[in-house]
């Protein structure tokens, strides 16, 4: 499995108690599995849901979303609208 | 890069039907007042609801003694907080919806009843004893953050500190986005400045007030016909909150009077569910505008204070935000969008931005358009408007030179895609209003502003019909006219005239869940899976002509309405239209539909830049508006009027934010202002014409181009004005609303100190 | 209680009802006579959504009592429109896209035919301050000024 940069943001940052670190994951899924085995104090946060970037784009909830190889990722709180 | 790529640039520059402003599939009945909203349905033998409301901002409930009320002739059900489901998903909304053990505010839910008639109902609610033990309230975000305010939840310890605090607080959690070295970014700067800000809370102020009514059978079928942004939401609440399955309850979206985000949560429906379950009759509640103000959502009110740091040269070194909301009762103030958005619009070394969701006593906040953004943006687009005075330079050539571009690491992190922010800050700077000339006491003022925009889970229905028209069914209710762009982007793909196209808005019952009409979401999410169907749908319509012609599938494609063969070696055939396939459809392998389910992300942040001219007269504080234009990039415009009507809309209630609206509480922690007479929104005579210029930047995500445009329109306004008021009064304004008396403060205070 | 027995004309036709003494001319409208073009926005006569005419005066029927409409002509929205033919306010709505939400879309019709009945050539300023008492949240207002000034103008010329 590929391994990334991840940056966290926000509360996640503050939660995990970091604001980088490398994780391996071919999806947004993958991800977030070894995000929460790293940080488990996120795992209520993860299941209410967060936010994952890709390159700039923003995915709410899409596990199987691949990440490529090298790709800027973050991990922020989730959004809403008006 | 990552992302969808959607966007079709070829198909964009040859469009026939997006970009042409067709009159919309419900404007007949909304003109001539046949249009059924939320209070418009009555249901047989149906009774009354109404609601019993706490006096107090702060009191533990002590008892609640219904008897006598249940007792009156009329009176068929009372329900309190026992009588939803106490395991509820969203511990939040059940405690709002109804209290539990503590009034939480002036005008928090603590008995229902249902009755005959609505006097019944209301005498009723005379009647019902509640025992309360009032407790000490604070409606203030500083004041509710000190060590010694009055505290509304007894379990909420701040999150997001770097230790667990000993205590608890009305300190809900602490946000923290940025990257660089703030401080060593300000120690390179020339010029720094440092102001604090406040914006009052402000309501979304649709016209119509929330409404519903609700069926509950003995055998548990249930059905509800609701005003609601997102009926499939209300679904999804209700059912938790009643302890229901979700297919017992269908969910009937009416015409929808207004939203904004305020209509993106339950208030009275699961009431009214619990009183009809109760009573074994339909109930029909519907707010007074004073409950909407008391005890629907209005949004946060702030205390900021925002430090930005440039060089001479109009390089902006550093920024620095630290922002206060309160959105009432629960947590969920939107202090982290706010935090977010603060800087979005430049590209930054140094950032930091820190927010707090705090609680006080007043109505849980909901979404309004932008969720947190206005007031953040307002604060820097005040500093940076300063900056430029300082430095002698003009006001968008400072912020050209900052501005965030294609590439850009955004102040919350990730880089942007392909933005349109230069493109609106060059077509502002180049428009005429921004070189007339300006008269005395009379200013003028700029300012930029971000949304985000998302997707979302979506689930949209298209049906080839037997005389080979079009029937849409999406599940996103329509709020500003979008079942026309729908109707515009499936005649565009089928290559078929507009008015043989007609959009629904679905009940839940008959398409897959929808999420909410909110973060400018349903032209782009909505309108990208009617593309997808149509899509489906001409691929089959394809397959249906080729079978006729008896030629291989691939050997067809679609084109002005018809199937045609792909060339002479396919069969020398006439095209078959669409009205040709579909009258034999029954024949051919029974109906042809498409359909499209996703989550739909790839939204496409969006920009816009407002520049208005103000009067202040000077012996009344009064701010009269001279001209307002509004520049934004929609991405691609599918209906220009709906988009110019958004961006004028949003401005709009930008407008009122900065200069009257405001929720203006007494000591005693009760508003005192819930009314349309004393809540002033913005009349018709406060204003000008809004100008608009639609920027179109295509956004890589949606086949068309589409980019959210509902809320961005509301982000500038509140700088724009305070800009504005600014330089005609003389005298930098900070606090929001601009009201008269006010103004002429600030006004009198530097005369009196050049005296 | 005994109801009051109100004998009336609503857009021309007679009708006959029985109201209490505490129901407004809306509530009347809406509960009793099943006309919802009116909409109630607020109560107390500051949002004009849900604006009659009362002998051609345009009037928030909130305010107004429905026993106080014996023997008056009374004006809705359902009666702007000749059976299918719209009135020009109503079609200059639509064309000029003056609605979004199209709440408040009632009132303005009739308070905007009141206002071209008694002034057909109004001025930009005359309109806004005609509608100041008809609050709009969604258009900013622009596309209806502009939606009564052109039907002003073709009613000018018809």
């Amino acid at each position: 499995m590929p391994v990334h940069q991840v940056t966290l943001s926000g509360i996640v940052a503050k939660t995990a108690g970091l604001t980088a670190l490398e994780l391996e994951g071919n999806n947004i899924r993958q991800l977030l599995k070894s995000l929460e085995a790293a940080c488990p104090d996120l795992g209520p946060l993860i299941a209410k849901g967060v936010a994952v970037s890709i390159d700039g784009t923003l995915y709410r909830d899409d596990w199987f979303q691949p990440i490529p190889e090298g790709a800027e990722v973050f991990v922020i709180p989730r959004l809403a609208g008006g | 890069m990552a992302g969808n790529q959607e966007f079709d640039a070829d198909r964009a520059q040859d469009f026939r039907v997006v970009g042409t402003r067709p009159a919309r599939p419900d404007g007949m009945d909304k003109v001539t007042g046949k249009a059924r909203f939320g209070a418009d349905m009555n249901m047989p033998g149906q009774l009354i609801g109404k609601i019993l409301r706490s006096p107090h901002p702060h009191a533990r409930i002590k008892s609640i003694d219904a008897s006598e009320a249940l007792a009156m002739p009329g009176v068929k059900a009372v329900v309190t907080a026992e009588d939803f489901n106490a395991d509820a998903k969203d511990r939040d909304v059940l405690t709002n919806i109804m209290a539990r053990d503590k009034a939480l505010y002036e005008g928090h839910a603590v008995a229902a009843v249902a009755a005959t008639s609505r006097i019944k109902a209301q005498q009723a609610l005379k009647r019902i004893k509640v025992n309360y033990e009032i407790l000490p309230h604070v409606t203030d975000v500083d004041a509710a953050m000190q060590p010694d305010a009055p505290i509304l939840h007894d379990d909420m310890f701040t999150q997001g500190l770097d230790e667990k605090p000993a205590k608890p607080s009305n300190i809900n959690a602490r946000h923290e986005f940025g990257h660089g070295d703030v401080e060593k970014g300000f120690a390179q700067a020339d010029i720094v400045i440092e102001r604090d800000f406040k914006t009052a809370a402000t309501h979304q102020g649709y016209i119509e007030p929330h409404a519903c009514v609700a069926n509950v059978g003995a055998d548990g079928m249930s059905e509800l016909w609701v005003c609601t942004q997102g009926h499939f939401h209300v679904r999804s609440q209700c059912a938790s909150l009643l302890g229901m399955d979700v297919s017992r309850l269908r969910v009937t979206a009416s015409e929808i009077g207004g939203g904004f985000g305020g209509k993106t949560t339950v208030f009275i429906e699961p009431v009214a569910l619990a009183l009809s379950r109760k009573a074994g009759r339909p109930v029909k509640l519907v707010m007074t505008r004073e409950e909407v103000f008391k005890a629907s959502g209005p949004t946060a009110s702030s205390s900021m204070r925002v430090k930005i740091g440039v060089k001479k040269d109009g390089t902006i070194t550093a920024g620095e935000a630290s922002l206060n909301y309160q959105g009432g009762a629960f947590p969920g103030a939107p202090a982290d969008f706010g935090a977010m958005s603060a800087f979005a619009c430049y590209d930054l070394e140094n950032v930091k931005a820190v927010a707090f969701d705090v609680v006080t006593n007043r109505p849980k906040g909901a979404a309004y358009r932008a969720p947190g953004a206005p007031m953040s943006v307002f604060a820097v687009e005040s500093v940076v408007d300063e900056l430029a005075k300082e430095i002698g330079m003009d006001p968008f050539d400072l912020r050209l030179k900052n501005a965030a571009r294609d590439g850009s690491k955004s102040s919350y992190g990730p880089k942007f895609g392909k933005i349109g922010l230069v493109a609106c800050l060059e077509a502002a700077k180049a428009h005429p209003h921004y070189a007339a000339p300006l008269g005395p006491n009379q200013g003028r003022g700029v300012a930029s502003g971000f949304w985000f925009n998302f997707g979302g889970e979506t689930c949209s229905n298209l049906n080839v019909n037997e005389d080979g028209t079009i029937t849409l069914a999406v599940g996103t209710p329509d709020i500003g006219g979008s079942r026309a762009s729908m109707c515009i982007m499936v005649a565009e793909e089928l290559e078929v005239p507009y008015e043989r196209v007609r959009a629904i808005v679905a009940d839940t019952s008959a398409l897959g869940f929808n999420d909410t009409t909110e973060g400018s979401r349903v032209t782009f999410s909505s309108g990208m899976a009617l593309i997808k169907a149509a899509r489906k749908a001409k691929e089959e319509m394809c397959k249906r002509a080729a079978m006729m012609w008896d030629i291989p599938a691939e050997a067809v494609y679609w084109a002005e309405g018809a199937a045609h063969p792909s060339g002479p070696n396919a069969g020398d055939f006439e095209p078959m239209t669409i009205e040709e396939i579909a009258g034999s459809a029954a024949k051919t392998g029974g109906p042809i539909a498409g359909h499209h389910e996703y989550n739909a992300d790839g939204a496409g942040v969006s920009f816009g830049t407002h520049i208005v001219d103000t009067e202040v007269d000077p012996e009344t504080g009064y701010v009269k508006i001279l001209r307002y234009t509004v520049v934004q990039d929609a991405g691609k415009a599918i209906h220009p009027d709906y988009v110019e009507g958004q961006f004028q809309g949003g401005a709009v209630q930008g407008i009122g934010w900065a200069l009257n609206e405001e929720y203006i509480y007494g000591e005693d922690g009760r508003l005192q202002n819930a009314t349309f007479l004393d809540y002033r929104l913005p009349v018709a005579s406060d204003l000008p014409m809004i100008d608009t210029v639609i920027v179109e930047v295509p956004n890589p995500g949606h086949p068309y181009g589409v980019r959210g445009v509902g809320e961005t329109g509301i982000v500038p306004p509140l700088a724009a004005l305070a800009n504005s008021v600014s330089a005609a009064a003389g005298v930098r304004l900070t606090d929001l609303p601009m009201s008269p008396p006010k103004v002429l403060k600030a006004i009198g205070a530097t005369k009196l100190a050049a005296e | 209680m005994s109801g009051i027995h109100v004998s009336t004309t609503i857009n021309g036709d007679q009708i006959d009802y029985v109201c209490e003494p505490e129901e407004t001319m809306l509530d009347v409208l809406r509960d009793r006579l099943g006309m919802t073009g009116a909409k109630e926005g607020c109560s107390t006569g500051d949002c004009g959504a849900c604006s009659i005419t009362v002998d051609g005066r345009l009037t928030c029927s909130c305010l107004m009592l429905g026993a106080e409409a014996g023997g008056h002509e009374i004006g809705t929205v359902e009666g702007v429109a000749q059976g299918n033919e719209l009135h020009p306010v109503q079609q200059k709505i639509l064309d000029h896209a003056a609605l979004q939400c199209g709440v408040c879309t009632p009132g303005i019709v009739v308070a905007a035919k009141a206002l071209l009945e008694k002034n057909p050539d109004p001025t930009e300023t005359e309109v806004r301050y005609w509608l100041a008492g008809n609050l709009c949240r969604c258009t900013g207002y622009d596309k209806i000024i502009r939606a009564v000034m052109d039907a002003a103008q073709e009613l000018r010329s018809a």
